[in-house]
């Protein structure tokens, strides 16, 4: 023991302790298990001292990849991602992931390498100014500039990103700090940060408010969006929304938050919700929102949405309340304890039999629907077949386009954090990568990568970690050999002028997952996807599937923009 | 209308710059900012006038500065009793027979003449915006050379009165 004792004690003396050690020693004291990062000159000492780390390392093909990773093992595990990037055009390959994760409240924390202090702002080779580049996109951001700032910069960092409403920050660190030597020792700080101290817990009168208007109405509706998710709520949600009997309507950020097979579900509400969604929140006279920004994605016009409604709003983040539409019951609350407060309220439910029935009758009225009787291949009919193969069970990545849409409407989510998809930002090339992430932070879930084949053509390279880690992601590529949402849009409000939005002539995708050694498989007819999947979902190795879908489907229902909730246009065959 | 914004926020790199970024990313008017530090050590005062639409632009203005991290407090006291006040500085063109001219605008104005050159001389004027803004209208015939002016900067007052008067003094 002594002896042991006496060994280590030499060891840290001819070792003195770097400020890359200590970045490492933080992120293992933060229980950090998988760093995404791609090394370079800036960030050479700290790759040094990975070499010897227990901690994960994932090296992506592209920064960009790396970062969409990180997003999607957040979203999942709920834990903060991790990046590093080098100085300069590694930092700014992970911006597009910035960006995205500020939009949909992701945790994450990125380190840029940064030329030393003694050069910075001489155009140093790879120098950015990389705050100034992401002061808009993240929730915060450091420099470091002094080695003992290390650890509690990392702690800061760790609390502001997961913390409050989530969000990505960035920690810049100049190369003679991640090399340079401490001779202070480390001393374990307190987080002190006066100006951040977010509101978890209920305004009590608003609540009362709050549960008298749901007594007192008519009409109500929840919309439940992502905050029910970041915030662990949904047993919470299901619980109050069955207790006051209140129809649960879901942003496309929020689906997997309340069961899409109970009976109080409505659906997806937006620019491609369903029907019913959409009149609920146009029709209501109580609108309760639960942790959504009322994006204008899911509002369509302002001026024709909700006009009958009290808005009660829920949200960690006060500038969210009233910042769209506005709001006469603000609640700035974390989600799961405002939820706790209502349902302790215990309100008489609503007299609302007739909202019900009627809520009902639309449902049946004006489902989603495609045309099952084309003899082409359907992606509809794809993603249904996917849902019901994989029990509604799988993790469903998705990139950006038609897909995204169709994944939204088809796959029923009936558990909470089953869903990644890039919705604020809207990132092409965000879906294939994410997955890669969610995988990550499930091992032994079914993840399912829904992409486009344009988007996926944004982030191929990543196979090359499918194949080095042999990550059992099945890739599902909706090929309709076109940017499907461009060309839908195209073609409903530019008279059919399909400008650049065809890409007839492609790789074989089959041949490039080849080429990582991955299995893959074109697919045309529904025969042949029911035997394949039957294959190949449940088995633990990867496989791409390129679904050769039909061109010309589009999707629907859907608000042209300018237009109010209510002018939907497509609900009907 | 135009709203008097003051923060205090936390003396760390790039924190102005993350105020002013703020203003453009939300795509707020702002027509002045001064910056300097307050009683409170290692803690700036920030004080900012702003354009918006309507209270609940103004709202969002506040919300979303309080949301930083660096932003201690954010109090919007346009609607307060407050003391604001500008510095401008003028150099004027001024000629041996304007001279005179000159300093009879100076003195109702409590404005101080700071240096004379053979054909220029250089006015302090501080005050509230308004006043200021007077003064630089009547010196401008004379030729303005050069302005420069700081942006308001203000506090509410020790005593709040209790109902709030417009101003019906004068601004002088
Ligand atoms: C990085 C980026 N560039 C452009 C767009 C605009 N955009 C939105 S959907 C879309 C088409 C996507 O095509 P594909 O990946 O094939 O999906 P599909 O719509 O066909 O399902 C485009 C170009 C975007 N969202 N992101
Ligand atoms: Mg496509």
């Amino acid at each position: 023991m002594l002896q042991e004792a006496a060994l280590t004690e030499t060891k840290t003396e001819t070792h003195p302790v770097t400020g890359a050690d200590l970045l490492l020693r933080a992120l293992e004291k933060e229980n950090v298990e998988v760093i995404f990062g791609y090394p370079g000159g800036a960030v050479l000492p700290l790759y040094d001292k990975l070499y010897h780390s227990k901690i994960l390392h994932v090296l992506p093909r592209h920064e960009q990849g790396g970062i969409h990773a990180a997003e999607g093992y957040a979203r999942i595990s709920g834990k903060p991602g991790v990046v590093i990037a080098t100085s300069g055009p590694g930092a700014t390959n992970i911006v597009t992931g910035l960006a995205d994760a500020m939009m949909d409240s992701l945790p994450l924390i990125v380190f840029t390498g940064q030329v030393a202090t003694g050069v910075i702002g001489s155009d140093a080779f790879q120098e950015a100014d990389i705050l100034g580049i992401t002061t808009p996109i993240t929730k915060y951001n450091y420099q470091v500039r002094s080695i003992e700032d290390i650890p509690r910069i990392i702690k800061e960092a760790f609390y502001i990103a997961s913390t409050g409403r989530p969000g990505p920050v960035l920690i810049d660190i100049p190369k003679d700090i991640a090399a340079g030597v401490s001779d202070q020792p480390e001393e374990e700080k307190e987080v002190n940060l006066p100006g951040y101290q977010p509101t978890l817990k209920p305004n009590y009168l608003q609540i009362r408010k709050l549960t008298e208007a749901v007594s007192r109405s008519k009409k109500p509706v929840i919309l439940a969006g992502a905050g029910v998710l970041h915030g662990r709520a949904s047993k919470e949600l299901k619980e109050y929304a069955e207790q006051q009997q209140v129809p649960v309507i879901h942003t496309l950020l929020g689906l997997g938050g309340f069961p899409a097979d109970h009976p109080l579900f409505i659906g997806m509400a937006g620019m491609h919700g369903c029907y019913t969604a959409n009149m609920g929140l146009t029709e209501c006279d109580l609108l309760i929102n639960i942790g959504a920004r009322f994006d204008d994605r899911l509002t369509g016009n302002l001026q024709h949405f909700a006009p009958h409604a009290t808005v009660a709003h829920i949200d960690i983040d006060p500038a969210e309340i009233g910042k769209n539409v506005p709001t006469s019951i603000p609640i700035v609350a974390d989600a799961k304890e405002a939820l706790e407060q209502l349902i302790l309220q215990d309100g008489k439910p609503p007299a609302h039999k007739e909202w019900m029935e009627t809520i009902l009758r639309w449902q049946e009225e004006y489902p989603y629907f495609y045309d099952k009787e084309s003899g082409r291949l359907k992606p509809q009919k794809v993603m249904e077949m996917l849902h019901s193969k994989t029990e509604g069970n799988a993790i469903v990545v998705t990139d950006v386009g038609q897909h995204q849409m169709w994944a939204a409407q088809y796959y029923r989510f009936n558990k909470a954090d089953r869903w990644v998809t890039s919705g604020g930002l809207g990132t092409m090339g965000f879906g294939f990568p994410a997955s890669i992430g969610a995988q990550l932070a499930d091992p032994e879930a079914c993840v399912l990568a829904i992409c486009g084949d344009g988007g996926f053509q944004m982030s191929t390279q990543e196979l090359a970690i499918i194949q080095e880690m042999n990550l059992p992601v099945k890739i599902i590529i909706f090929n309709n050999m076109a940017l499907g949402m461009v060309r839908q849009w195209q073609e409903i409000f530019y008279e059919s002028r399909f400008s650049h939005s065809k890409i007839p002539v492609q790789p074989s995708f089959v041949k490039l997952a080849e080429a990582y050694g991955i299995k893959g498989y074109v697919i045309q007819s529904e025969e042949e996807a029911e035997e394949l999947l039957d294959e190949v979902l449940h088995n633990r190795e990867p496989v791409l599937i390129d679904f050769r879908v039909d061109p010309d489907e589009n999707v629907y229902p859907m608000i042209a923009p300018g237009k109010g909730l209510h002018e939907m246009a497509g609900v009907k065959p | 209308m135009k709203r008097v914004i003051c923060l205090t926020v936390m003396n760390r790199p790039g924190v102005l710059n993350r105020i002013t970024n703020l203003f453009s990313k939300r795509n707020f008017n702002i027509e002045s900012i001064s910056v300097g530090l307050s009683e409170h050590e290692g803690m700036s005062r920030i004080t900012c006038v702003v354009h918006v639409e309507d209270s609940s632009a103004s709202e969002q203005i506040t919300k979303q500065l309080n949301k930083q991290i660096d932003v201690i407090k954010v109090t919007d006291i346009t609607d307060q009793s407050i003391v604001a006040r500008e510095l401008a500085l003028i150099k004027v063109q001024a000629v041996p027979y304007t001279r005179n001219e000159i300093y009879s605008l100076i003195e109702p104005f409590r404005a101080s003449v700071i240096d004379v050159s053979k054909d220029s001389m250089t006015v302090q004027i501080t005050g509230e915006s308004d006043k200021v803004e007077a003064f630089i209208e009547l010196i401008k015939p004379y030729g303005i050379k050069e302005l420069a002016r700081t942006g308001t900067t203000a506090f509410p007052r020790g005593t709040q009165r209790t109902s709030q008067q417009s101003k019906s003094y004068s601004i002088v």
